[in-house]
């Protein structure tokens, strides 16, 4: 990496020295160094996965890390809880509040601190409006969070952490969910801290917005830290710093005879669904997918992905537009009659796709149950007989009677897929097929999609993984904010040019 | 209430397997409960073992109180069943209590008006009528959360303390006896009641259409299709519903099957003890059915066995009062505490298995906080295993 280190101030406040963490296989975090000064914005940059989540709840008493070292004010402390971590000055706003929400927001910020007996709550209002008014966090201290827009929420949760007297606030994604003027009115509140002598950690993949409040940014990738470098760095500089990377191991297959499109087998128009708080998560999506064609969606998650597969998997109801399989409307249709149209869902929440407490053999029938019944009964030969093919075929290892939870990651994703493919879908929706599987599983089903291209299915492949979005996808399209902002041939990506498409940094020439 | 809600319902949750078998988990909670317990019975001037000998042993040592045991935990295996039932979808009904009530008016009033038909066909229209009655006074609350996912918790358990109402309105009103005067219905026809199933005895044909409604229900929890997905149901909403199963089909049909099987528990105690409505026909058998089912980890083999224990100590108790001259509703005590331990060791359980396992950086843990009670996932998950066999 060209990158160079860039030293803070003198001292750091808070610094993190050599930390790993492991969950299973995974490596989250792999000896990372990392530090804050006082009065310093230093951003956290990565794709999401790259562990800088991880990594923060790590200083934050959230997670506990197998190795390494933090010092606060270089000290070496131990962080075990958040309790230790607000004692050494940290202080963490999540992107899913910790808000009483039918309380007030005095209330909230006083939660937790209150000592004695008497709850003096008149008092603890007015020092909460004078600690508003100082640190010119606008927000009225006898509102009712509940009523409160999510830009105010978050006003309280900052006030919250510093009137525990936090001199290191981590902000994790905090701009997810904030609209820009939302975002412009955090920054001002934020620089004035700053001036105050504050110490920011900014989490993000908007690098809009890492230029426009960091003093320095470090850039994490798959666990590991590739650099750290100035807050003016170049948009593509950290765009290469963030997805660039040689492609490993995956060599692309072109799709053989990729002639001019044919009738699409998946067609989306116009489709628009609500996310969270609300806000739009779709807004006019339109694509069609050829079959025998791999169509890939690349996007920072958030974006739209999972409202997208929702819609297509008939567990979100779209609030506009349709989707046409083979000239049926199917835009708003059930589970059930998405898959009689030939849809094959494949979600990236695994666990929740399945029925984890039931046997292999009833999670891979409970879809046709119809066709496991004799004379009112269940058919138990035939279910553990096409449960013991699914098993061979698919080489799950697994026995038919084991519950599904008891398996491993990668076989519980080939029980989705079995139970998927066996049935010849025409249309096949997979998100983050690979996340969380180790190298055999995820080369198992990398091949299984193309197997299925070859054998003419129309995929929709939704990842993070640029890597396998590069190696599988025949076309790509971006999504950010629920819209697509690009749309390429796999062949023709630059990962360059999709990582500033992915952080909203300007559309496709 | 919500203490009933298992932690699948919380998001997407990993199993453990356990390394305690939950029959294990109710011998212990059945020692624990009677350490607790002693101190209850010592201030009643009464020697604890001795207490547990008369709540226990005894019924079983006689025929006479063996067959009672039998006759007492007749109502409780109809409301276990029914209770079971629902909660093994995921419908948390409690107000078998509601529909064992209008189970019971609907078989008096079939068997007040059946003075001149045969038993033959009496008694099945009288059954039928407390099942529909049963169903009826479940439909509400189920349309109001499969609707508007109005929580069934607190609209079932409402409508409880509404049937006895009423009950007493009715028995104040119209069906006043006009012979007596009391608060009780007229006595239903000859015909309607159930045949004693021993000479002498009070054992009446109702245990056996309980331990009929059990078996049925076991039958078609594991061997049939509607059984499977009802199963589905209750361990995962969300991947039953991914799978095409129509959750909110399945919901109303359980909770209207939960309320028919209430509901012949009321038919059972008018046309088998009582042969009459009357206002203290139940003493909560449809909230009993709740600590039936819990204890009997919501399977039906459970069920059976939970409610010849509870059985058995209601008949104890009685017994332990007259002997030992301690209060009788130390019996009941006893059930409530047995309940509240079970129930603490089955969060334990769960708790100590799942604290600090973290998977992609979430704890579980907070599953189990906001859970409360997943017995019913594990537990029937452990039987579920045994059923494929």
């Amino acid at each position: 990496m060209t990158a160079g280190a860039v030293s803070g101030s003198a001292a750091p406040v808070v610094e993190l020295r050599g930390i790993t963490k492991r969950f299973g296989d995974l490596v989250a975090n792999d000896r990372v160094d990392f530090d804050v000064g006082r009065g310093e914005v230093h951003a956290l940059l990565g794709e999401n996965g790259a562990g800088k989540t991880t990594l923060m709840r790590i200083v934050y008493g959230l997670t506990h890390p197998d190795a390494g070292q933090i010092l606060v004010g270089g000290r070496p402390v131990a962080i075990r809880s958040p309790k230790d971590a607000i004692a050494a000055g940290i202080g963490m706003v999540t992107q899913h509040f910790s808000l009483v929400r039918p309380m007030t927001v005095a209330e909230n910020v006083v939660l937790g601190r209150t000592g004695g007996i008497r709850l003096e709550m008149a008092a603890a209002a007015a020092r909460v409006a004078e600690a508003s008014e100082r640190l010119g966090i606008r927000v009225d201290p006898g509102a009712v969070v509940a009523e409160l827009s999510v830009g105010e929420q978050q006003r309280v949760e900052i006030l919250k952490a510093l009137a525990r007297d936090c001199r290191v606030l981590i902000l994790d994604e905090p701009t997810a969910v904030l609209v820009p003027q939302e975002v412009e009115a955090l920054f001002a509140t934020l620089r004035r801290l700053l001036d105050e002598g504050l110490s920011v950690v900014f989490i993000s993949h908007k690098l809009g917005e890492v230029r426009a409040i960091s003093d320095r940014v470090s850039v994490l990738r798959r666990g590991v830290m590739v650099g750290t470098v100035e807050g003016s760095t170049d948009e593509r500089e950290l765009a290469r710093m963030m997805v660039g990377r040689p492609m490993l191991g995956i060599r692309r297959t072109e799709r053989a005879g990729a002639g001019p499109p044919s009738t699409p087998a998946l067609s989306v128009r116009d489709l628009g669904a609500a996310g969270v708080h609300g806000l739009p998560a779709l807004v006019d999506l339109s694509f069609d997918v050829q079959p025998g064609e791999i169509l890939g969606v690349a996007g920072v998650s958030g974006n739209g992905q999972t409202e997208l597969v929702g819609v297509l998997s008939g567990m979100r109801h779209p609030s506009g537009g349709s989707i046409v399989v083979d000239g049926v409307e199917l835009a708003g249709a059930s589970p059930r009659r998405l898959m009689a149209a030939g849809i094959g869902r494949i979600p990236e929440d695994r666990h929740a796709s399945l029925i984890p407490d039931l046997s292999v053999a009833y999670n891979l029938a409970i879809e046709r149950l119809d066709d496991f019944r004799r004379g009112g009964l269940l058919d138990e030969p035939a279910i553990r007989e096409h449960a013991e093919q699914l098993i061979a075929r698919f080489a799950i290892r697994a026995r038919p009677d084991d519950r599904v939870a008891t398996l491993s990651g990668g076989n519980i994703q080939k029980v989705l897929l079995a139970r998927v493919l066996s049935r010849d879908p025409r249309v096949l929706v997979v998100a983050q097929p690979t996340r969380g599987l180790d190298v055999g599983a995820t080369e198992y089903v990398r091949s299984e999609l193309l197997a299925r291209r070859a054998a003419g299915t129309a995929v929709l492949l939704v990842s993070e993984d640029l890597d396998e979005l590069l190696a599988l996808a025949d076309r790509l399209i971006v999504l950010y904010e629920g819209r697509i902002v690009g749309e390429m041939r796999a062949g023709d990506a630059d990962p360059e040019q999709l990582g500033m498409l992915m952080a909203g940094r300007g559309r496709a020439a | 209430m919500a203490l009933f809600r298992p932690a699948s319902w919380t998001g997407p949750r990993r199993s453990i397997l356990s390394p305690w078998s939950s029959p294990a988990l109710v011998v212990l909670a059945v020692l624990i409960t009677f350490v607790l317990t002693a101190g209850p019975i010592l201030l009643a001037g009464a020697n604890p073992i001795a207490a547990y000998v008369e709540f226990l042993v005894v019924p079983v040592t006689s025929g006479f109180t063996a067959i009672e045991v039998l006759v007492s935990a007749t109502p409780i295996l109809f409301t276990g069943a029914a209770v079971a039932i629902a909660f093994r979808a995921g419908y948390w009904n409690i107000g078998a209590e509601g529909q064992l009530l209008l189970g019971a008016i609907a078989g008096a009033g079939v068997g007040i008006l059946v003075g001149g038909l045969p038993a033959i066909v009496a008694l099945p229209a009288m059954v039928a009528a407390g099942a529909l009655a049963g169903a009826a006074w479940a439909l509400v609350p189920a349309l109001l959360r499969v609707r508007f996912g109005i929580d069934e918790v607190v609209t079932t358990l409402l409508l409880n303390p509404v049937a006895l109402l009423v009950v007493n309105g009715l028995l104040h009103g119209p069906w006043r006896d006009p012979v007596t005067g009391f608060p009780e219905s007229p006595r239903i026809a000859a015909a309607a009641e159930f045949p004693a199933l021993l000479p002498g005895s009070r054992l009446h044909l109702g245990f056996v259409i309980a331990m009929a409604v059990v078996a049925a229900a076991w039958f078609v929890l594991a061997r049939t299709p509607a059984g499977l997905r009802l199963r589905a149901v209750g361990l995962s909403p969300h991947g039953a519903r991914f799978a095409g199963i129509d959750v909110s089909g399945t919901l109303l049909r359980a909770a209207l099957v939960s309320g028919a099987v209430a509901g012949i528990a009321g038919v059972s105690e008018v046309a088998g003890i009582q042969y009459r409505l009357t206002g203290g026909l139940s003493p909560g058998y449809g909230y009993t059915g709740i600590v039936v089912a819990t204890l009997g980890a919501l399977s039906m083999p459970g069920v059976a066995l939970a409610a010849l224990f509870l059985g058995d100590l209601t008949v104890g108790a009685s017994s332990a009062a007259r002997a030992l001259g301690i209060p009788s509703q130390l019996g009941a005590v006893t059930q409530g505490v047995l309940l509240l331990t079970t129930v603490g060791l089955l969060a334990l359980r769960r708790n100590r298995l799942t604290r600090g396992i973290e998977i992609g950086g979430e704890t579980v843990a907070g599953d189990v906080a906001a859970g409360g009670l997943p017995s019913a996932a594990t537990a029937i998950s452990e039987e579920g295993e045994v059923e494929q066999e």
